[in-house]
């Protein structure tokens, strides 16, 4: 008698996981789509050219940000320091804008790689827990960086350098095209190498990847050295966008927008996966959320209440079910 | 007996690293400079110190369950306003309002944490969000900053002093004495233990995991509001702009402090050690009148660096 219903009931849940499952797999894009369509019929001015470029351009930094943190949370860590890391790029730009743009940004590339690498070494070698060694950073960079540019806002002149920040290149921003240009190269990262596979699998379960063989400490220094570069890349067009190196106010609480992004893109803290196109789209949709209240004139107040809201539906639906 | 011997200097070592760090540090800035050791700079000290402690001894709770709380900064922020604002209705409504309110968001990330599965760093990442823009909200956008009538019992419990000792201090000494031995004479302490240590086992043994984590954040959220209403108490104001980074402060000093972030192990002396050693490295660099404020910030950087470096040698 009892067969029947358990049937029943199977599939009723089955269905519903199905369900569950798909929304967690596909939120953040149907999210992105409700938003376009009620700006759309709700925002005046909203679907235009400029607007959607203002938006890009924006979004851009965040973004390049993301695709690093998105791998390191793909190990189960996280980067506190890109935001530092922003500010001493911003800071080294015009030490060196005087020998050209090539050789100013390439040093701020630098000091990407050598925090990011510092980073890793700590995670990896030293075994300090991520939150931690980042931290360290977060503090103490931003501090550097300041020091470095004598707490001083320094307007750049280069034409140059700034046109990176402005210029356009096949119709697009030239900020814009890069960040897609990195995604695309970091999805097939994550997809189509060994390195990609690697990182999963640290994050996974790094005891069994460690016995497995894999280059754990290798692939931890990779990814948070990598996550170091793109936070300075992201500076350098930050800056240039700015047309000044303003190290105290730039990328600051970048690393929460970030995470934010990562995480609302459907890449669990927990490691093991790593989404980049849902990060694409997290930033996206963070994104299109400000632009949607600051266009509706809602105070910043009420717009950082949403966005905590929103935050917290995201993550809801998207959790591990114990 | 040898490797046994050795193995408890480590322990000490370990335990105590923090301690020793601070007992040298004071000790050569007591020789360097001359207006260290003054009375005067031990009580701003001892003050400024204070209110870093209340919000670290929540903090404290919330690490050993293993979890994390970056929403203190903004609750910090939040109850000096809530504090300013609800001193108009006498001292009562200044101290409670504050406390009421931060608890009740801390309540929130517990039960967010505890009963959905969420991420504690991603829940808290969003009550630091809130907070902040509920705190705009009162203040017309941050343009507000209300002020305490400076003959009001509440401004005296943030100046009021004994042998010129800050109220805040008393305060905080007594909230980290009762936090200590909650932590270590209780069941809800052994609890906070048991569920950052092991979890699973923790929910076998029949330990109410859900309900310890309920109960620190509530608590992380409380402290967090309480420091904010002696701060506005002793700033006569609610200034709107304090608390940025607070949370990163908070959880700077429990580390150092030797509570491990996996959660499982942690006293709340070493949080009380780690606050005093911040404070009187910031203290020392601001008598250094030739280094600029960015130093400290620096300086703090790279010393939480090799307080954690050593910690994590030490272990091995």
């Amino acid at each position: 008698m009892t067969l029947p219903a358990t049937k029943t009931d199977t599939k009723t849940a089955t269905r519903t996981a199905a369900r569950t499952r798909w929304l967690q797999d596909n939120g953040v894009y149907v999210a992105v789509v409700a938003l376009l369509l009620f700006n759309a019929v709700f925002t005046s001015n909203f679907l235009t050219l400029g607007n959607f470029r203002t938006q890009l351009v924006q979004a851009a930094p965040v973004l390049i940000v993301a695709l690093g943190m998105a791998l390191v949370i793909g190990t189960e860590g996280v980067d506190l320091s890109v935001g530092a890391v922003m500010a001493l790029a911003a800071a080294i730009i015009p030490l060196y804008l005087g020998a050209g743009p090539l050789l100013a940004i390439l040093m701020a590339l630098v000091a990407g790689l050598t925090a990011g690498a510092f980073n890793g070494f700590l995670v990896a070698k030293v075994g300090i827990q991520p939150i931690v060694a980042t931290l360290a950073l977060l503090v103490g960079g931003r501090g550097l960086a300041l020091v470095i540019a004598d707490g001083q806002l320094v307007q750049l002149h280069d034409p140059a350098f700034l046109a990176l920040g402005t210029d356009d290149l096949l119709g697009l921003p030239i900020s814009v095209l890069i960040a897609a240009l990195l995604a695309i190269a970091i999805a097939g990262l994550t997809n189509r190498t060994t390195f990609g596979r690697q990182l999963v699998a640290i994050g996974d379960n790094r005891k069994a990847a460690t016995l497995a063989g894999l280059p754990v400490n290798r692939v931890l220094v990779g990814v948070y050295t990598l996550c170091g570069v793109l936070a300075a890349i992201s500076g350098v067009l930050a800056t240039s966008r700015l047309g000044a190196s303003d190290p105290a106010d730039m990328g600051l609480l970048m690393e929460l927008s970030a995470i934010t992004a990562v995480v609302v893109g459907g890449t669990p803290l927990t490691g093991g996966k790593v989404r980049v196109l849902g990060t694409v789209f997290g930033v996206i949709l963070m994104q299109l959320v400000r632009a949607t209240l600051i266009k509706h004139n809602l105070p910043d107040s009420i717009a950082q209440m949403i966005q905590a809201a929103i935050i917290v539906a995201a993550v809801y639906v998207a959790r591990e079910r114990r | 007996m040898i490797t046994q011997a050795a193995a408890v200097r480590t322990k000490v070592l370990q335990r105590q690293g923090a301690a020793v760090a601070l007992v040298l540090v004071v000790a050569v800035s007591w020789l360097v400079f001359p207006r260290f050791g003054s009375l005067d700079n031990l009580r701003d000290l001892a003050l400024q110190g204070s209110f870093l402690a209340v919000i670290a001894l929540g903090m404290t709770f919330v690490i050993i369950t293993g979890g994390i709380d970056l929403s203190v900064g903004s609750l910090y922020a939040l109850g000096g306003v809530l504090a300013a604002w609800g001193s108009q209705y006498g001292f009562l409504v200044a101290l409670a309002l504050p406390l009421l309110v931060c608890g009740a968001i801390g309540l929130v990330n517990g039960l967010l944490i505890a009963r959905t599965n969420m991420a504690p760093f991603i829940v808290t990442l969003a009550s630091l969000l809130f907070a902040r823009g509920l705190l705009l909200a009162i203040t017309d956008e941050g343009a507000t900053t209300y002020q305490i009538a400076p003959d009001s019992a509440f401004v005296e419990l943030g100046r009021g002093t004994v042998f010129g000792f800050g109220y805040p201090i008393f305060i905080a000494a007594v909230l980290c004495v009762l936090g200590g031995l909650v932590l270590n004479r209780t069941t809800f302490g052994q609890n906070v233990f048991a569920t950052g240590g092991a979890e699973q086992s923790a929910i076998l043994l029949g330990v109410p995991v859900a309900k310890t984590k309920i109960r620190v954040y509530t608590v992380s959220g409380t402290l967090a509001g309480l420091a904010g209403a002696l701060t506005a108490a002793y700033l006569q104001s609610g200034v709107t702009v304090i608390g940025v980074g607070t949370e990163l402060d908070a959880i700077a000093v429990v580390v150092i402090g030797g509570t491990l972030l996996t959660g499982g192990m942690g006293t709340v002396v070493g949080t009380v050690i780690g606050v005093g050693l911040i404070k009187v490295i910031q203290n020392v660099i601001n008598q250094i009148g030739t280094l600029d404020s960015n130093y400290q910030s620096v300086v703090s950087g790279v010393f939480l660096l090799v307080v954690v470096v050593l910690q994590r040698t030490l272990r091995r």
